[in-house]
């Protein structure tokens, strides 16, 4: 499991995976759009009717509702709610963790259910913690081996200017 | 901490701006979405109560543009500064890289000033940071009204580290822009080391 502290490291393969896993709960649950959130806010991966949404506010809210209801959870001793869901007129919104550090939420209207989703849900997670867990392995073995040095080592005084510039 | 991404190549960074109540924190994300390009911004997100008091958090997604072919994205919180609202803040500094502390120049908001800067400290610990060892500027804000604490003074009480301090009146904008700077240079350095 990914501890609150570690950066989040994504690499290309992974991403893959975790895409299909996304793409495959979109069909199979009939619902509009699934996205992947860090704990920390990061949007992971999106999928679905993304085209007229703001993921990167999506990602920053859900984000907090987790971290409020996390807060409520130890409040009355639990660890935490594992799964949100919240009702409306046409779209709901249905949100569970994965792995103790990353959250997948899935938007879908009357095409689908509550039951379908959670049933469809619960399969997929197993499958994204085990890429989560691989994920983990690969950051540690990269930082460990350090044959792929970091991009962001050579970073001049004068890179980070020029983005402000 | 920061999430760097090798399949879109980005790099995401959150950086928080804590403070005082009415210090000027949601001044500064308002400044900074004001005058900077569409293409550059996300939307502002402001969860306040109907005075206009941060009641969970202010969000501002902001694309400075590209190091090393990597899309640089910072993500700018602010907390409810108040001081019963401090479960919601602890909750902010999840995942935080840096942190910026608006400090209220005005006399009257000394102890307010201390009185944050230490819950701050208190908050960092919980989550398992250290504030010594964030990426952290100060920024003494409200420069323009009358009845100032001087510099010196300020200076001595809250930022005995010497970390990076910058002037501002957040609503002018003046030392905004110097602030954000300030703190994502640190943040950027700190990922550079590999941190």
């Amino acid at each position: 499991m990914l501890g609150p502290q570690s950066s989040l490291v994504m690499y290309d393969e992974e991403y893959q995976r975790i895409l299909l896993l996304l793409e495959r709960l979109l069909r199979e649950s009939n619902s509009k759009v699934i996205f992947l959130v860090d704990k920390n806010g990061q949007l992971i991966a999106a999928t679905g009717e993304t085209a007229n949404l703001d993921t990167t506010s999506l990602a920053s809210l859900t984000a907090g509702n987790i971290a409020a209801t996390g807060g409520l959870a130890k409040l009355i001793g639990e660890k935490e709610f594992s799964i949100l869901f919240h009702e409306g007129e046409k779209d709901n919104i249905h949100i569970s963790i994965i792995g103790g550090r990353v959250i997948l939420v899935v938007i879908f209207d009357q095409r689908s259910s509550l039951g379908l989703v959670r049933l469809r849900v619960k399969k997929a997670s197993n499958e994204l913690a085990i890429v989560f867990e691989d994920l983990v392995n690969k950051t540690e073995q990269e930082a460990m081996s350090n044959s792929a040095p970091s991009p962001f080592a050579e970073i001049t005084d004068d890179d980070i200017d020029n983005l402000f510039n | 901490m920061s999430f760097i991404n090798y399949a879109s190549r980005e790099i995401n960074c959150k950086i928080v701006y804590y403070g005082p109540g009415l210090c000027g924190k949601t001044t500064n994300l308002q400044f900074i979405y004001n005058k900077t390009a569409e293409e550059s911004k996300g939307k502002m997100i402001s969860l306040a109560t109907e005075t206009e008091r941060t009641l969970f958090f202010d969000f501002l997604p902001l694309a400075l543009g590209e190091i090393r072919g990597f899309k640089t994205r910072f993500h700018l919180y602010t907390v409810p500064g108040q001081v019963f609202y401090d479960a919601s803040r602890k909750l902010i500094l999840k995942g935080v890289d840096g942190v910026v502390f608006v400090a209220d120049s005005q006399e009257e908001r000394f102890d307010a000033n201390i009185e944050s800067l230490e819950n701050l400290k208190d908050n960092l610990e919980e989550q398992g940071f250290d504030l010594e060892k964030l990426p952290f500027v100060i920024q003494y804000n409200k420069r323009d009204l009358p009845n100032l604490s001087s510099i010196e003074e300020l200076s001595n009480l809250l930022n005995p580290r010497k970390v990076p301090e910058l002037e501002g009146c957040a609503m002018t904008g003046e030392g905004v822009f110097e602030t954000l700077k300030a703190v994502a240079k640190l943040v950027l350095n700190d990922l550079k080391k590999g941190g």
